[in-house]
């Protein structure tokens, strides 16, 4: 476990630490959220039913900016080959590097989601609601990003590649997320697509690190 | 498996795909002017009119997008997994096949709608996860073109092929389930009358000839090209 806990807390520190990840990530979540009134126009009842689906939108495009640096960089420098050689399989280590970027990407967008929902005018049930199915979601973001990310380890330019390839299969988490606030704007309960979305986020943590690691063990060409 | 590993050899796949593919191709088009001749002296149906021709172009697109995933997946999980050899290859001759059925099905779906349905596109589960299904299709062959290493392209395609294949079942039922949400605009549901349902299947078994056919095709042409390039190297030395 100690590898693990060593790890994580090292990716969460160089994100914290090299470039500010997470503000970049939340500028960026701010900026379409600020984009999407000027181009559809500042009708409040509008944006207040739009609200879930662009937050949810801009959440996983935000996730997706630092998504392409999650390997890339310990690939670049080595690190990745001795991580590589270490005790900890590669499937753990592909799981600490999720986690970490949940950490760093995933948990302060939903925790900044509140804010902007408020700029929507959306009601604080349904708020309470996009906060929560953040939380429960974005962790598959970063799991499925992790397999698109390990896929495009060896490319100079990934970052291109990476949005066709995690897009399409992030689709049922942005229908779950954005569906549960629906509901629940709709006076009905999103108890429904809360399970369905915990039980994809769940499923994609538990079988993506088996992707990430079998593609980074064929680019490390072991 | 024996079956399958004694066409892994280049040399022994090119001599019975050779003896076979004027077979399938004369098939095809047996198989396709025969459903196009029953197709267009079946009578108009009563709703529809002379549109019901159009599924028999769209159906079967459809039909064979599903199934050349399904060819990519089996093909991804022999070279991951027993390490065959040529269906590398074939999986990536399959892939513009594929995508290429899923573009047709949206168009002839869309030239359908419009009459029908009286818009081009609507936001229907079927139409999404088909258009989600291309976006998959050409990242699968984006991936393919952007790794240069021959091998590591090849086993990064394997698992992104994978890894679709577990996720496609989870998209359409989630596109479902969020059309049903929005209320479905249109569902076509009811039994074919036989005089639709013979040409409809000839067709499909025509689309799935074609398919094989020119899948052939693209893998002999693979093994051709890499022949050459050696050639060429060795001619170099």
């Amino acid at each position: 476990m100690k590898p693990f806990a060593t790890l994580l807390l090292r990716d969460i520190k160089l994100a914290a630490r090299s470039g500010g990840g997470a503000a970049l990530a939340l500028s960026f979540f701010a900026l379409v959220a600020t984009l999407v009134p000027l181009g559809v126009g500042p009708d409040l009842r509008l944006l207040a039913r739009m609200a879930g689906g662009i937050l949810w939108v801009a959440a996983v495009l935000a996730a997706l900016l630092s998504l392409d640096r999650l390997f890339q960089g310990d690939f670049e420098d080595g690190s990745l080959e001795v991580i590589a050689l270490s005790p900890l399989p590669l499937e753990l280590t592909a799981l600490a590097k999720i986690a970490a970027h949940w950490f760093s990407t995933g948990l302060p967008l939903a925790l900044l989601s509140p804010l902007l929902a408020l700029l929507f005018n959306l009601a604080p049930p349904a708020t309470l609601i996009l906060f929560v199915s953040l939380l429960i979601g974005t962790p598959a973001v970063s799991a499925v990003g992790a397999i698109g990310a390990s896929l495009t380890l060896s490319l100079k330019r990934g970052g291109l590649i990476l949005p066709l390839i995690i897009l399409p299969l992030l689709s049922p988490v942005v229908i779950f997320g954005a569906g549960a606030v629906a509901l629940s704007l709709d006076g009905l309960s999103p108890g429904n697509a809360l399970g369905l979305l915990a039980a994809f986020a769940f499923a994609a943590m538990l079988l993506s690190p088996f992707a990430a690691a079998a593609s980074v063990r064929l680019n490390l060409g072991s | 498996m024996q079956f399958l590993f004694r066409y892994a050899n280049p040399h022994n796949f090119m001599r019975l795909s050779g003896a076979v593919l004027p077979f399938t191709a004369i098939a095809t088009v047996l198989c396709i002017a025969t459903a196009l001749y029953l197709g267009f002296s079946a009578p108009p149906d009563y709703q529809q009119g002379r549109t019901v021709l159009i599924m028999f172009i769209h159906v079967p697109a459809a039909t064979a997008a599903m199934n050349v995933y399904g060819a990519i997946a089996v093909c991804s999980l022999l070279s991951l997994v027993w390490r065959h050899p040529l269906s590398d290859t074939a999986a990536r001759a399959a892939a513009p096949l594929g995508a290429l059925f899923t573009a047709l099905g949206l168009v002839t779906g869309s030239l359908w709608g419009k009459p029908m349905w009286g818009t081009y596109w609507v936001w229907d589960a079927r139409l999404t996860s088909f258009l989600l299904l291309l976006f998959i299709y050409l990242g699968y062959m984006a991936l393919w073109n952007a790794i240069e290493d021959e091998v590591r392209a090849a086993r990064a395609a394997a698992i992104l092929a994978l890894v679709g294949a577990v996720n496609i079942p989870v998209i359409y039922f989630s596109v479902q389930w969020w059309s049903t949400l929005h209320q479905g605009e249109g569902i076509i549901s009811g039994g074919t009358a036989p005089v639709f349902l013979w040409p409809l299947l000839l067709m499909m078994t025509g689309y799935m000839l074609l398919f094989l056919t020119l899948w052939m095709v693209g893998i002999r042409t693979a093994i051709l090209q890499r022949r050459a390039r050696n050639l060429m190297q060795a001619a170099g030395r």
